[in-house]
């Protein structure tokens, strides 16, 4: 029998705010963070929108003996590195990063868990480096003519950007600064699969925590595109909402029949999911409480040659797999779903086929479930979105209220409408996000 | 089975050149390296996909790291006779690679940033750059950089539509996600589990990158001898690149249809340093902890261990210390059991380094011959194993462990074992 898996906190850091109160407040009350993108001139570019993490300082998030380290950290790093911060904090989980420092005299508060008992798993996604200090060195390197010169590069070019220039843009370094913050020293991993990867990340730590190779897990991913390389990549594909710049609450229009395109946000999400003997041992000393009990995931693989499985097959097979997996986990079948946080981007070809998976395993009840996008709040934030899902149907599930369904006056086929936040008795919230390159995959999670 | 290799395309062919101590290093072609640090690598030649999937239109225009996946996997396929099972069912056969990220179109991403870069202000000048960048990027090229696309193609070439997954944890990625390709099946979340690793990091900003950090071989004089893991004079790895795939079944699936079943995963193991992202901890607890968990996992004991795949970088830090976590876990029996390192050979396949290593931990069962270190002329004083010194060594072998250690400190160790 394997162990049972909760989830004790919950680290958000969203456009929408930083840590779960923030977030959830204003995701309760329908805000969107979506607006025009302040860090580069967007002019050039075709959507001139995005959902911006503002007002953030990473050495606020990270132990007085780490700042040094900071430096070397790139945008999705740093998100990775506060979510963690942040979730561990909700946790009152006691690590080397969050406990106080010692007194003089005496031992410090114990932490809570020892070191090798702690996993982590931060799904990542290719990151792009900062255009102006490899700029500033590529410049060193031209020709008379102005043109690139390899062979200047070769030889001092190169010179001039930092030694550790590399780390800054290596996936799995997410996971090795919250590691090394917080001494994780158990089963460490970066899934790296575009907006599936927190998604299969919290799925693969709870399989690490089910067989006992860890109790506790920091989980979930982090991603920022808001840099002219990865928004152009996403720009190129014809993945954008290109005709609402002016609209930027309305541009996200998920499951909606004017829907046009999808709009990315930047976010770290990590969640913590511990072994509930474990957590139970903790839990009355140190005050700490469990959202949800995650009992069923899913993951599967789109087969779509028409476009070399970039999007979903137009009946979401793969998407339905993912899904019945999830449940076949949970034991329950649809009837007892009763919340649908959906990978919702807003992009047609996609919400098309996920309203079919739905429709495939709901039926005629799809229109009486919830089916809510968080995406018209705080974008698509790629490795991170699956795991802010989470949170939402953590949040959703502790409050009892499903979250507001913005945008959708003019539904797809066979979805109810959207509407404001409203209480209702929630008992199974069901998750699942597809990536572009058609990984899926899909969480169940059960109010304790 | 299969690989991609600097030394390569084929299982046989590779695994005769690497017995015979042959180098897959020479100077850089694939891009003008002439006045780089490092002037050389280990390269990947006369390799073409399109000759190794059913249908290139399939696929469009691939990323190396894709290519490399796609060719791999074709012979692993092949090998496995799993194309003609009737009762093979799509939906329970996954994909976990340990895939790199692609090759960045470099000459159109330098041309956008210097067409982008205002010197006054020592800025990007995003709107500038965008104009540039449109004209010139190709959609396919900037998304084939995407990690997860060699799992994307393979899943296309294979119709596989159970759980996939790419994990990106440096140079142990390969090694963890044939661990969790493993769990996989043993959780009973998938039948079949096609996987292994692909990587090229060959390119302009890739061998900068490692150059900074100075953690290439720069033996420019004298490039087939400049993998010389353990050795004294060892001065930085050297980089390689390729793919190494296997493909994976649960016992009961492997039987139900007559499998010819090469060797039997029985032990992994995976843990994190959480030391420093540049620095390997002097008592490499990280690496000790996971060969401990995969023992554990395996419920062997360091006197059933017959061979150590060493990571064997050839870094001055890496060596020595692997050397004291692997005697720390064995103890005495460190002085019996030989380690060597394939990478004085093939080069550092970074992401894909695991997965090829595994591979010739396979083939030195199934031949009972020991793949050696080359270039061991002088021994590291702190390097006092037995590492199979410049020649393949006949020895009775039945269990083999493999070590990968990531940058960052992600460690991750298999445990295979002679199927009986």
């Amino acid at each position: 029998m394997s162990r049972r898996v909760i989830i004790s906190g919950l680290g958000p850091v969203t456009g929408l705010g930083l840590g779960i109160e923030a977030n959830w407040q204003a995701l309760s009350q329908g805000h969107s963070a979506i607006a025009p993108i302040t860090a580069f001139d967007p002019s050039g570019f075709d959507c001139r929108l995005a959902a911006e993490v503002k007002d953030f300082k990473i050495g606020n998030f990270v132990p007085k003996t780490y700042r040094k380290a900071t430096k070397v950290m790139a945008r999705d790093i740093e998100l990775a590195v506060a979510a963690a911060d942040l979730a561990a904090r909700d946790a009152k989980l006691v690590t080397k990063g969050t406990a106080p420092p010692p007194p003089e005299s005496g031992d410090g508060v114990p932490l809570s868990y020892p070191s090798g008992r702690v996993g982590a798993n931060i799904g990542a996604s290719l990151i792009a480096c900062e255009l102006d200090e490899l700029t500033s060195a590529l410049a060193e390197a031209r020709k008379e003519d102005g043109s690139f010169d390899i062979h200047k590069w070769g030889e001092h070019g190169m010179q001039q950007l930092t030694p550790l220039w590399l780390l800054k843009y290596l996936p799995n370094m997410l996971a090795c600064h919250v590691t090394i913050i917080h001494d994780a020293q158990g089963p460490s991993n970066t899934i790296t699969c575009a907006e599936a990867s927190s998604g299969l990340s919290l799925g693969e730590a709870m399989r690490v925590i089910q067989r006992g190779a860890a109790d506790v897990s920091f989980c979930g991913g982090a991603e920022s595109k808001i840099n002219p390389m990865a928004f152009l990549r996403q720009q190129m594909l014809g993945r954008l909402s290109t005709a609402s710049n002016d609209l930027p609450a309305a541009a996200v229009r998920p499951f909606d029949q004017e829907a046009a395109g999808m709009v990315l946000g930047e976010a770290g999400g990590i969640v913590i999911l511990e072994a509930l003997d474990t957590f139970t041992a903790r839990a009355a000393a140190s005050g700490a409480r469990a959202y949800a009990e995650v009992v069923g995931f899913g993951a599967s693989q789109t087969c779509h040659p028409a476009t070399r499985n970039l999007t979903p097959d137009p009946q979401g097979r793969a998407i339905r797999l993912a899904i019945q997996a999830a449940l076949r986990e949970a034991g329950v079948g649809p009837e007892a779903i009763d919340l649908i946080l959906p990978f919702g981007s807003g992009q047609p070809a996609y919400d098309q086929a996920e309203a079919q998976a739905l429709k495939t395993i709901f039926g005629g009840r799809l229109a009486q479930v919830p089916v809510v996008s968080t995406k018209p709040m705080w974008g698509n934030c790629g490795a991170a979105s699956g795991a802010l899902d989470v949170c939402a149907g953590a949040q959703a599930l502790v409050t009892q209220t499903v979250p507001p369904c913005l945008n959708r006056s003019r539904p797809l086929e066979g979805l109810g409408a959207g509407g404001p936040a409203r209480p209702a008795r929630l008992a199974h919230v069901l998750t699942y996000a597809t990536s572009l390159g058609g990984q899926n995959a899909a969480v169940v999670l059960k109010k304790v | 089975m299969g690989w991609i290799t600097p030394l390569g395309l084929d299982i046989e062919s590779v695994w005769q050149r690497i017995l015979r101590g042959e180098s897959g290093v020479e100077p850089t072609f694939r891009f003008d390296a002439s006045t780089f640090p490092t002037r050389f690598s280990a390269q990947v030649k006369g390799y073409d996909w399109r000759k190794y999937v059913r249908d290139p239109h399939l696929h469009g225009q691939v990323g190396d790291h894709a290519a490399y996946a796609l060719g791999a996997a074709a012979q692993a396929w092949q090998s496995s006779g799993l194309e003609g099972f009737a009762g093979l069912d799509r939906e329970r056969m996954g994909i976990y690679l340990g895939g790199g990220e692609g090759v960045p179109d470099f000459e159109h991403y330098v041309a956008a940033n210097l067409g982008g870069w205002n010197a006054q202000t020592r800025r990007i000048d995003a709107a500038a750059w965008a104009a540039v960048a449109k004209g010139c990027m190709n959609v396919a090229r900037e998304v084939g950089q995407e990690p997860n696309m060699p799992v994307t193609h393979l899943a296309l070439e294979f119709g596989a539509m159970g759980p996939t997954h790419n994990c990106l944890t440096a140079c142990a990625a390969s090694t963890q996600a044939i661990g969790e390709a493993t769990e996989i099946l043993r959780e009973g979340d998938a039948d079949v589990m096609i996987t292994g690793g692909t990587h090229t990091m060959i390119h302009p900003l890739g061998v900068t990158g490692f150059n900074r950090l100075t953690a290439l071989s720069t033996r420019n004089d004298d490039c087939q001898h400049a993998a010389r893991p353990f050795d004294r004079h060892r001065d930085g790895f050297v980089m390689g690149e390729g793919a190494g795939m296997i493909i994976l079944e649960t016992l009961d699936h492997a039987r139900a249809r007559g499998a010819n079943i090469l060797a039997e995963v029985v032990g992994y193991g995976s843990s994190a340093d959480a030391f420093r992202i540049t620095d390997i901890p002097e008592d490499g607890h990280g690496a000790r902890a996971s060969m401990q968990q995969a023992l554990a996992d395996a419920g062997l004991t360091p006197a059933d261990i017959d061979y150590i795949s060493a990571h064997g970088t050839g870094t001055k830090e890496n060596d020595s210390t692997e050397t004291g976590a692997v005697k720390s876990v064995l103890g005495e029996r460190s002085r019996q059991v030989p380690m060597s390192s394939v990478k004085s050979m093939l080069g550092h396949l970074i992401a894909a380094a695991g997965a090829v290593e595994l591979i010739t931990c396979v083939l030195a069962i199934r031949d009972q011959m020991l793949p050696p270190t080359m270039n061991l002329s002088d021994p590291d004083p702190a390097c006092d194993m037995d590492y199979v010194p410049n020649a393949a060594r006949q020895a009775p072998c039945h269990v083999c462990l493999s070590n990968s250690f990531g940058f960052g400190g992600q460690n991750d160790t298999i445990i295979i074992k002679r199927f009986a």
